[in-house]
């Protein structure tokens, strides 16, 4: 845990509990559809593809790949000392993208690039909540 | 009612009567200001006003003005709100739910002059962490995002190795608009400029510069739009309403179905043409709200003008530059004229103006302008088409 934490913190939600759940037991789970067998990513009630709510949460390989980024270089309150820092997509394995950051590689053009591979990592950030951020495999 | 066209015109239009730097007014003082001068513009008794719409609050802004309407539309989608105000008052007016709408917009977006929130991104730190349970706060914010400069082009690096589209490219959006701000006394910068001056201004958000970003300005604009059967009554030449189109695609960027294109541009886009029943080859001249120098790149090939990864060197060989084929952002756009946060108002004000023949850089012979607005980060879209031709001929 990370003393003096400043960034944003997230609060889960009655839909959203079982992903941050997972995150600190350092684990990357999203829902699939059991009616239409589609994976997908934020957390919902309903499918997005047929709406069913046969859902089913499901543990991921935490293998994905860099989709797309952008390097931030004016840092907002918390991040002044990872400035620049990319504010990254990426695309999982499993299908469904989420927005991270890349750690583990400094944050230059010319190390990021698109569809490299990249493996989840944990940003253990307070006793309640764990950030999933990227690394390169 | 099959179709908007030719139910509606634009009779009056203007912007507030400054522009850029506004310390001594509220956002609420220059919607009055736009109002009046809209209401000048075609010199409509006020109280033939029986509709409004408008992102503040529509009773606050109907109450300062005297007016009881019969209409309302509080659609707020972001920096596109008022292209779909337009397209809702058209619906309402063809409809018989009111006859003359009024549609406000105006924001301190530089001074923050009565406006309930900091600057967009302007998040105040919070010791211990700022803890949010809202959607782009648990999924979003977390990853250090600062707004749409950090946002909004997220997908153009995709966007790029999937199209070839060159970082010059990309620079060559704000060369073309700058040229056509150039001659825009209004226009917040109207110093020629060159792909080498965009590359070598600092860094923003990569890949992004300085120049490649929008303005920050205060200012706003309004209309007055009523039946095309009513709109010879005034002086202004009317401005017709043939095409219209909305759509809305993700809340948050990072969950667009794909990031290298805008479903709710194409939607919408598409829907207008077909209304309007006119071919890209029909459009004299072309708005594509601009935040950002890639919505030009994104806007032409969504909406058609051009074929996937061909909007870059379109752009960059000068066909949306003055002396251009397809004329593009006349005013300078939000990259050079000016953006007090949602601009989508501005673009239609330079449709009117083109269309109108009276645009401080004209373009010869506009007949049709077609108008895209953009709202939140390709959350929403809006689309207008605008003639100056008579119908029924």
């Amino acid at each position: 845990m990370s003393s003096g934490y400043n960034k944003p913190i997230p609060v889960p939600t009655p839909e959203s509990d079982v992903f941050w759940e997972k995150t600190k037991q350092h684990e990357l789970w999203i829902q699939k559809c059991l009616n239409c067998n589609k994976p997908f990513f934020y957390p919902r009630m309903n499918c997005p593809n047929c709406l069913s709510d046969n859902l089913e949460w499901f543990k991921t390989t935490g293998l994905g790949t860099l989709y797309s980024y952008m390097i931030n270089h004016r840092p907002v309150p918390g991040f002044e000392e990872d400035a620049p820092y990319a504010i990254a997509i990426v695309q999982l394995d499993e299908g469904p993208r989420m927005m991270t950051n890349i750690v583990g590689i400094e944050n230059t053009p010319e190390n990021l690039i698109l569809d490299m591979k990249l493996k989840v990592v944990f940003d253990d950030v307070s006793d309640e909540i764990a950030i999933p951020k990227w690394e390169p495999v | 009612m099959d179709s908007l066209r030719y139910k509606a015109a634009i009779v009056g239009a203007s912007e507030t009567t400054e522009l850029g730097s506004i310390p001594d007014k509220t956002a609420f003082q220059l919607h009055v200001d736009a109002s009046v001068n809209a209401i000048n513009d075609c010199g409509i008794d006020k109280n033939e006003i029986d509709g409004i719409a408008t992102t503040m609050s529509p009773a606050a802004l109907a109450h300062y003005l005297g007016i009881v309407p019969k209409w309302i539309d509080n659609t707020q989608v972001g920096g596109t709100s008022f292209l779909v105000h337009v397209r809702h008052a058209a619906a309402a007016i063809a409809s018989g739910l009111c006859e003359t709408v009024l549609v406000a917009m105006a924001e301190s977006g530089r001074n923050r002059v009565g406006e309930q929130t900091a600057r967009i991104g302007d998040v105040a730190s919070t010791p211990g962490g700022r803890r949010d349970s809202s959607f782009p706060g648990q999924f979003e914010s977390i990853y250090g995002v600062a707004g749409p400069t950090t946002q909004f082009g997220m997908g153009v690096l995709r966007y790029m190795k999937e199209t070839g589209l060159t970082h010059e490219q990309l620079a060559s959006v704000p060369v073309a608009q700058r040229k056509w701000a150039n001659k825009v006394p209004r226009a917040m910068y109207r110093d020629i400029i060159t792909i080498e001056d965009v590359i070598n201004s600092r860094i923003i958000c990569y890949p992004f510069h300085l120049l490649e970003c929008c303005l920050v300005t205060d200012g706003g604009g309004a209309l007055i739009i009523t039946s095309a059967d009513r709109a010879k009554d005034f002086p202004t030449k009317p401005v017709y309403v043939i095409g219209t189109g909305e759509s809305v695609e993700s809340p948050i960027i990072s969950q667009m179905y794909d990031m290298t294109t805008s479903a709710a541009f194409k939607t919408s886009s598409k829907k207008a043409f077909e209304e309007a029943g006119v071919t890209h080859d029909d459009v004299d001249h072309l708005m594509v709200y601009d935040a950002f120098a890639h919505l030009p790149i994104y806007g032409l090939e969504d909406l058609g003008f051009v074929k996937r990864g061909e909007a870059g060197s379109f752009i960059e060989e000068g066909n949306t530059s003055p002396g251009g084929k397809l004329p593009m952002n006349t005013n300078g756009g939000g990259l050079s004229y000016t953006h007090s946060g949602m601009y989508g108002m501005y673009a239609i004000q330079e449709s009117v103006r083109q269309v109108r023949g009276e645009a401080a850089h004209q373009v010869d012979g506009v007949k049709t302008s077609f108008c895209q607005g953009v709202g939140g980060m390709f959350m929403a879209a809006g689309s207008l088409v605008f003639t100056n031709e008579e119908p029924h001929r």
